[in-house]
């Protein structure tokens, strides 16, 4: 028996609280020393975000406690329907209504509260999905089921989308780990995958290189399928490899000048002839329907691969497209775009191995870093915290997704566990996504860590969403 | 895998997971822990050093009189982020500037706004104390502007303008050449400033403190632990007597040429004058004064002293005396015959009036041409060479033996040697071996092909002072290692014995009377037994060149002193009062001469020559001709 459990009679699951509360409190400080200077000590002062956050956390405790000893658990999967149904409302009310904060239109005014109905359309959307995807013989590989999850997702991704919070919106995609554990096949997360390293590679080396790369993913692909002599094996890819070279060839003194296509065309044309030659090959005995998917899927990735530089320059608002180009080193911008992710990379670059200690980064500090007690809270761990303390960051968003999975797949309630595995997924994305972007690996999109992150409609709709789901857990594991 | 039960799946993902946490983790520690730019970033961004400028050692005279001391100046720096409407009538009258200048100034700061951002800029350089103590007072009416205070350069003597060199503000070049200067010290560039500069120049500290990122300084760094004070420079002592300096600066205030003056038992530099000069007061603001000291068409940042060469004239005769002496061609009693002049068929050099059949102390006193011209002639066509080059040669060694022909070695840079003639000139000019004696006989009174410094003429009249011997003549009394340097006696080709016998005829060219044929006798003082010498050089541009070389006393002479005055006309009436009045100076602390004082004063040929200068269009020219 914990202490929890005397208190409540209940078995909370103790240690998602314990994490839990780890974080918000290491959110506070981190946020108090961010905006800390001489003369603006004060924790407990409401004019700072330090204080305003305390406060925030006061009511969050406070809701976390209705949720867990006030409201039935029951209310959430029959009561599902109509949270959804109002978030909508309220999106798309602030698409007409919102204020507008730092070119997104994501904040509505009720009365005197101002906040962002994304982030608690994330909830309503878990439940949802929840609620549809637990129903008796409910069957994802099922059109009918599969296209009505697809449209409880689309519909408020679409609504964000226009209230221009990409970062909430890719948040979403975090669902299609669910629908995965669900029954989805893996193929279309790989897919997606692939489609992504090949929008990279091609951005940021060439046309070229992003068909060869689609050539070789499509020949392991072949041969995993396909059993071969090493003889063979041994043959093929060092015709592959010979034809890296294929852009020098044509660029060299002999050629130049009567080669009048560039070297993607000559290589699709090459790879054309040999999958050709295997179409009318009656010697060889292999699965034609294997031949023709993987067919099929080069010529989607060469599809993507000249799709490329349409989405990029006509798709992606030229924002967007800056902030690739700065993460992949396309454009060395370290005072315009790439300032932010600059600054962000010296502040928890200079903490070294355990940090510059409380209050006492400079980086953070005095300004270096923008958006540093929201979205760049991690730069103020970074440096005052060291490596160490990044780290022990990490592990613990690592250990709270893990438990939350745990808990999910141990539960005998349906409903409990889609719901945990959509709170994973969430959390999952805004961990990824925030830390990736501090630290230079994922490109600046705007969204708050987490539980640490300055902002009340962030610390409120997380605290909702895991302790819903600590409520269900529990309730799942006393119905065994 | 991918069709796998839900535990498999559960299991990819949180590989997934983990490999996420992976790439993080090395991410991490790639930036935190095994780069270190982003850390050097880190403080470039955070710490702003802001150098702490050490004062610049003193340059003292011989008797510790400040040539060169230091002041605080300030630069009125504005910050405009923080500049609000201000009374620019008022800011202006206390720096006496102009309203409309500031206008543009602040224009362009709207102009260059975003670079400076929350920065400070310097809106005037280096305004004296007075200035901002008004300004200080008054600081409450102008937000938004500070001063920071530097040393600056401040001359309590106002002498030795071009002795002492000037100091300024390292350009790219000069950080080019020297690494570890930084923009925005100071340097010196000319004179002892320049030749003392890394005894004078001190360390440079710094102050450390955290700015933001608007560049607005937050604190002290570690409340100043690491902040590194500034060291002063160390203090240097000239062997210049101030106030021997600054009488004879006076003097020559409107004059074109140069006086030295030499302790000559030391070799120690107690006067170097060169007129015109840079005054100290323009020296102190060098930039502001640069165009116009530079389009000065009289060259003042020339300094003549050590680096014009002149024909010395007839100071130059005594030497040749001395070398017939030396050589046995001559004796004090040798008399030669002078009518008028020199002549030779058709060669005529002529000669001033004066008493026939002089003996040869007599011939100094009386400065005969037409003596010296028999003199040279017998040192050149002396039977113990075998040719006249041979003879021409040794002659130019015994020259040089007095220090002329390369540099004395002073402490200055940029001391040039003047010319002394050998065989090898004569030979290109005429053809080897096709020139005779004759051909030569300019050099007997110091014309020709003979050009000399001041410096060397001062450090020759030492010689003649120290009846044969030298110290390498120099600027500065601490040297490190460099004492014995100056304490060798360097001695010349000549028997000491012989000097006794011109000094007797430098004796008596002063203290002898006109009507005895005295030439110098204008430079006599009672009571100090000057002996000098006086010469007229020929100047092909205007009036001759006046020259008077000379010591004093007599016995156990303090003082020596050359005096070479460029179109000024005769030594005699001119270079000799001149010297003397200096020599009265320097040995009794005062003049008693008011009307040769006045009467010297009086003479503008400063003012003639750049009236002429001015009009004529080749003014280039012949300023360089002056200067020969």
């Amino acid at each position: 028996m914990t202490f929890m459990d005397e208190i409540s009679g209940r078995r909370f699951d103790w240690r998602l609280i314990l994490v839990y509360v780890l974080l918000v409190a290491i959110g506070i400080m981190n946020i108090y020393s961010s905006v800390y200077a001489e003369g603006n000590t004060a924790l407990f002062s409401l004019d700072s975000r330090a204080g305003m956050q305390l406060l925030w956390a006061g009511i969050s405790a406070a809701v976390a406690l209705v949720i867990l000893f006030l409201l039935s658990p029951k209310i959430y999967d029959v009561l599902s329907w109509f949270f959804y149904a109002g978030i909508i409302l309220l999106l798309v009310a602030t698409v007409k209504l919102g204020v507008e904060v730092g070119g997104s239109k994501s904040w509505i005014a009720l009365g005197p509260v101002r906040f962002q109905p994304a982030e608690l359309s994330k909830i309503t959307t878990a439940l949802m999905l929840s609620s549809v995807m637990s129903r008796y013989n409910f069957k994802l590989s099922q059109f009918q089921n599969f296209a009505k999850v697809a449209l409880i997702l689309l519909i408020p991704m679409a609504l964000i989308l226009l209230e221009r919070e990409t970062g909430s919106m890719l948040v979403y995609a975090g669902f299609v780990f669910v629908l995965y554990l669900e029954g989805m096949s893996g193929w279309i997360i790989a897919f997606g995958l692939l489609v992504i390293a090949l929008f990279v590679i091609t951005l940021k080396f060439s046309t070229f290189f992003g068909l060869y790369a689609a050539l070789g993913i499509c020949m392991i692909l072949w041969q995993y399928a396909n059993r071969y002599l090493l003889r063979r094996k041994v043959l093929m890819w060092t015709v592959y490899i010979a034809l890296a070279f294929l852009p020098s060839l044509l660029r060299s003194d002999a050629i130049a000048g009567h080669s009048v296509m560039k070297p993607e065309y000559w290589l699709l044309i090459i790879s054309v002839i040999i999958a050709a030659s295997y179409m009318f090959t009656k010697k060889r005995r292999f699965d034609r329907k294997q031949y023709y998917a993987v067919t099929a899927a080069f010529m989607f990735a060469v599809t993507v691969v000249f799709s490329v530089d349409l989405v990029f320059n006509k798709i992606l608002q030229p924002h967007q497209r800056v902030r690739i180009e700065s993460l992949l080193g396309i454009k060395e911008d370290i005072y315009g775009v790439g300032y932010n992710v600059h600054q962000s990379k010296i502040a928890i670059g200079s903490g070294g191995l355990t940090g510059k200690g409380f209050l006492d980064g400079t980086q953070t500090k005095y300004d270096f870093v923008p958006e540093q007690s929201t979205d760049f809270i991690f730069c103020t761990i970074g440096e005052e915290w060291g490596f160490a303390g990044s780290l022990f960051i990490i592990l613990l968003y690592i250990y709270l997704i893990r438990r939350i999975v745990l808990l999910s797949s141990r539960s005998k309630n349906k409903f409990t566990e889609i719901y945990g595995y959509c709170v994973a997924a969430i959390i999952f994305m805004h961990f990824f996504i925030n830390i990736g972007m501090t630290i230079g690996l994922v490109p600046v999109i705007g969204i708050p860590l987490p539980f640490i992150s300055y902002g009340g409609t962030s610390l409120l709709s997380f605290t909702a969403l895991l302790f819903i789901f600590i409520r269900l857990e529990s309730d799942s594991r006393k119905q065994s | 895998m991918m069709h796998g039960n839900k535990l498999d799946k559960q299991q990819v993902l949180m590989a997934g997971l983990a490999v996420v946490g992976i790439i993080f983790a090395v991410q991490l520690f790639r930036i935190q822990v095994l780069d270190d730019e982003y850390k050097i970033s880190a403080e470039n961004n955070a710490l702003r050093y802001m150098t702490v400028y050490p004062s610049r050692g003193l340059i003292l005279d011989r008797n510790g009189l400040i040539l060169a001391g230091s002041k605080v100046a300030y630069d009125i720096m504005a910050t405009p982020a923080d500049v609000s409407q201000f009374d620019t009538a008022a800011f202006c009258s206390i720096f006496h500037a102009d309203t409309a200048w500031l206008k543009s100034k602040f224009r362009d700061f709207a102009k260059r706004r975003r670079s400076i951002g929350y920065q400070s800029v310097a809106l005037l350089k280096q305004v004296p104390a007075e200035q901002y103590n008004v300004f200080s007072e008054l600081s409450y009416k102008f937000p938004g502007f500070t001063a920071i205070p530097r040393s600056i350069r401040d001359y309590p003597f106002d002498a030795c303008g071009n002795l002492l060199g000037y100091v300024s503000e390292v350009d790219a070049a000069y950080i080019k050449r020297n690494p570890d200067y930084k923009a925005g010290d100071m340097a010196g560039k000319t004179g002892i400033e320049l030749v003392c500069e890394d005894e004078l120049r001190g360390e440079k500290g710094n102050a450390i403190f955290l700015r933001d990122v608007h560049n607005r300084i937050l604190s002290r760094f570690m409340d100043g632990e690491y902040d590194k004070n500034a060291i002063p420079g160390n203090d240097v002592v000239t062997t210049i007597d101030a106030g021997l300096q600054q009488y004879i600066e006076s003097l020559m205030k409107n004059k074109v040429g140069s006086v030295v003056a030499i302790e000559p038992a030391t070799g120690e530099i107690l006067a170097l004058v060169s007129s015109p000069g840079i005054s100290t007061d323009k020296l102190a603001e060098i930039n502001k004064h640069y165009e116009e000291i530079a389009s000065d068409p009289l060259n003042p940042m020339f300094n003549r002293a050590i680096m014009s060469s002149y024909p010395p004239g007839s100071v130059f005769k005594i030497l040749n005396g001395l070398v017939a002496l030396d050589d046995g061609l001559i004796s004090t009693s040798t008399k030669y015959p002078c009518h008028e002049g020199y002549a030779v068929g058709n060669f005529k050099l002529k000669c001033h009036e004066h008493k026939e059949n002089i003996d040869f102390t007599e011939s100094i006193m009386m400065s005969c041409n037409a003596y010296y011209c028999y003199v040279f002639r017998d040192i050149l066509d002396n039977p113990e060479y075998s040719s006249v080059g041979e003879a021409m040669n040794h002659w130019n060694a015994v020259v040089r033996s007095f220090g002329f022909g390369s540099p004395t070695g002073c402490e200055l840079p940029s001391e040039q040697g003047g010319t002394v003639p050998d065989a090898g000139t004569y030979d290109r000019v005429h053809g080897p071996g096709r020139w005779k004696s004759l051909s030569a006989v300019s050099l007997s009174i110091g014309q020709g092909e003979l050009g000399v410094t001041p410096l060397q003429l001062a450090n020759y009249a030492s010689i003649l002072a120290n009846r044969g011997y030298w110290h390498v003549p120099h600027l500065l009394k601490c040297h490190d290692g460099g004492e014995e340097k100056y304490e060798e006696r360097h001695y010349t080709l000549v028997d000491t014995a012989l000097f006794e016998s011109v000094i007797k005829g430098m004796y008596q060219a002063v203290n002898r009377s006109r009507e005895d044929g005295a030439t110098a006798w204008m430079a006599r003082a009672e009571g100090l037994e000057i002996c000098g010498k006086t010469g007229t050089a020929q100047n092909p541009h205007g009036e001759d060149n006046a020259v008077f070389i000379g010591f004093a006393p007599k016995e156990n002479p303090k003082i020596a002193i050359a005096v070479y005055l460029e179109n000024t006309g005769f030594g005699g009436t001119w270079a000799a009062p001149l010297g003397s009045l200096a020599i009265e100076k320097y040995l009794t602390g005062g003049v008693s001469r008011p009307l040769v004082e006045k009467f010297v004063k009086d003479r503008d040929v400063a003012g003639e020559r750049r009236e002429m200068l001015c009009k004529g269009n080749n003014s280039g020219q012949a300023a360089k001709g002056g200067a020969r």
